[in-house]
């Protein structure tokens, strides 16, 4: 394949079978490979959608900056699209994020702002919308509010599902904007009405519950709960467990949340007599590393994995 | 009926400083009287005005929300497990 831009060749991304995964011959689990993108996860899809939608309408131009909360994905994205593009990019990272993810956002030239590890994401987004209303220099995408962000996962990811796999019965995806959740039910759910859509959800640790009160509760804006079929809460040892599995089992070399997914088509996959389950593995391993996650000792990887941003 | 209910650390003060405590009920909306019973105040911010539960509240049984499994009137069973844990935004 050719393409004019590394821009264009974003997304078109592998559904490969994983045959090791279901234990019955009539469900069949597939995974869409994300990290097959650019710079390495689904990210850079709605990168590329929120920053072109934005030069188009005007609200993006070359003296703006872009700011942006963010646990490392789409901030790595948004890095590179902003280098293709020549603008300028401030991230706000929770201070915990894996090591790779600040390599990767200083060697795309972006410029790093942390929030306290024990906010989580939560930190992140409220340094961003401090700083973007102290001044108008800041343009920010806030992919948790916007709608190019489903609608990279409408126009691409879903459509590819359903070209790739028409046959397709069951989504599961992890749930951090809602994005790829709601885009890609809503193309999926065009194609067939009676697709599943399942959620896999962080259980995060305990501090960044800790200091949750009610009212510091976040629900993303582009995010309604109602279209799911299911979700469920897993842990970073189960994720770590699966995504070990898939390395051992499949070849498959994905992130923790992929993991996650996986753990959750499970659950999903032992209720079913027949059935194709789609996977999205947001990300690869590579940003990973670090954790220990794939460490010959199991105490091993889930201290490290505990202890990191995993989601 | 030991059912294990998972304290979010907001509202721990209210079960002793238990990270988790027992519950017996058949249903999500029984189990909440039954804890509120146990543990006054603990269930203050879980249920909304309306009745229907807090949208910044998650609660799961066996690690499934129950939103899709009946929400309040989603049945309990011995031996389950409940969290109930505060929305938070996922990474991106």
């Amino acid at each position: 394949m050719r393409y004019g831009s590394l821009l264009d060749a974003i997304g078109d991304t592998p559904l490969v079978g994983l045959p090791g995964s279901s234990s019955k011959p009539g469900v069949r689990i597939w995974a869409k490979l994300e990290g097959n993108n650019p710079t390495g996860s689904t990210k850079d899809r709605i990168a590329k959608q929120m920053v072109e939608a934005a030069e188009a309408d005007g609200s993006l131009t070359h003296d703006k900056i872009i700011l942006e909360p963010t646990s490392g994905n789409t901030g790595i994205s948004l890095a590179m699209v902003s280098r293709i593009k020549g603008y300028r990019l401030t991230v706000v990272l929770p201070e915990n994020a894996s090591e790779e993810r600040t390599q990767l956002l200083e060697l795309f030239g972006a410029e790093i702002i942390y929030s306290p590890a024990e906010k989580g994401t939560n930190g992140s987004i409220e340094v961003a919308n401090k700083m973007a209303a102290a001044e108008d220099t800041y343009f920010m995408p806030f992919q948790y509010g916007n709608q190019n962000n489903p609608l990279a996962h409408y126009e691409g990811t879903g459509a590819e599902i359903v070209k790739d796999l028409p046959e397709v019965t069951h989504f599961v995806a992890g749930l951090g904007t809602g994005g790829t959740l709601m885009g890609c039910s809503k193309r999926l759910r065009e194609h067939n009405a009676d697709v599943k859509i399942i959620a896999a959800e962080p259980e995060l640790g305990e501090l960044v519950y800790g200091l949750r009160s009610l009212e510091e509760g976040f629900i993303p804006p582009i995010f309604d709960p109602e279209i799911l079929d299911r979700k469920f809460l897993v842990g970073s040892s189960d994720a770590l467990r699966a995504t070990r599995e898939l390395t051992e089992m499949e070849g498959v070399f994905a992130g923790i949340s992929s993991g996650a997914v996986v753990h959750a088509a499970r659950r999903i996959a032992a209720e079913l007599d027949t059935g194709d389950i789609v996977c999205l593995l947001a990300d690869g391993g590579w940003k990973y590393l670090s954790t220990r996650a794939w460490a010959p000792e199991i105490a091993e990887a889930e201290k490290g994995v505990s202890e990191s941003l995993w989601w | 009926m030991a059912i294990k209910v998972k304290v979010p650390t907001i509202m721990r003060k209210h079960a002793g400083g238990n990270a988790s405590v027992d519950a017996a009920a058949a249903t999500l909306s029984a189990l909440l009287d039954d804890l509120e019973a146990n543990y006054p105040g603990i269930t203050k911010n879980i249920r909304s005005e309306d009745g229907g539960l807090h949208r910044f509240i998650n609660i799961y049984v066996n690690d499934e929300d129950v939103r899709y499994l009946g929400s309040l009137d989603a049945e309990i069973k011995e031996g389950d497990v409940i969290s109930i844990l505060p929305a938070v935004a996922g990474g991106c």
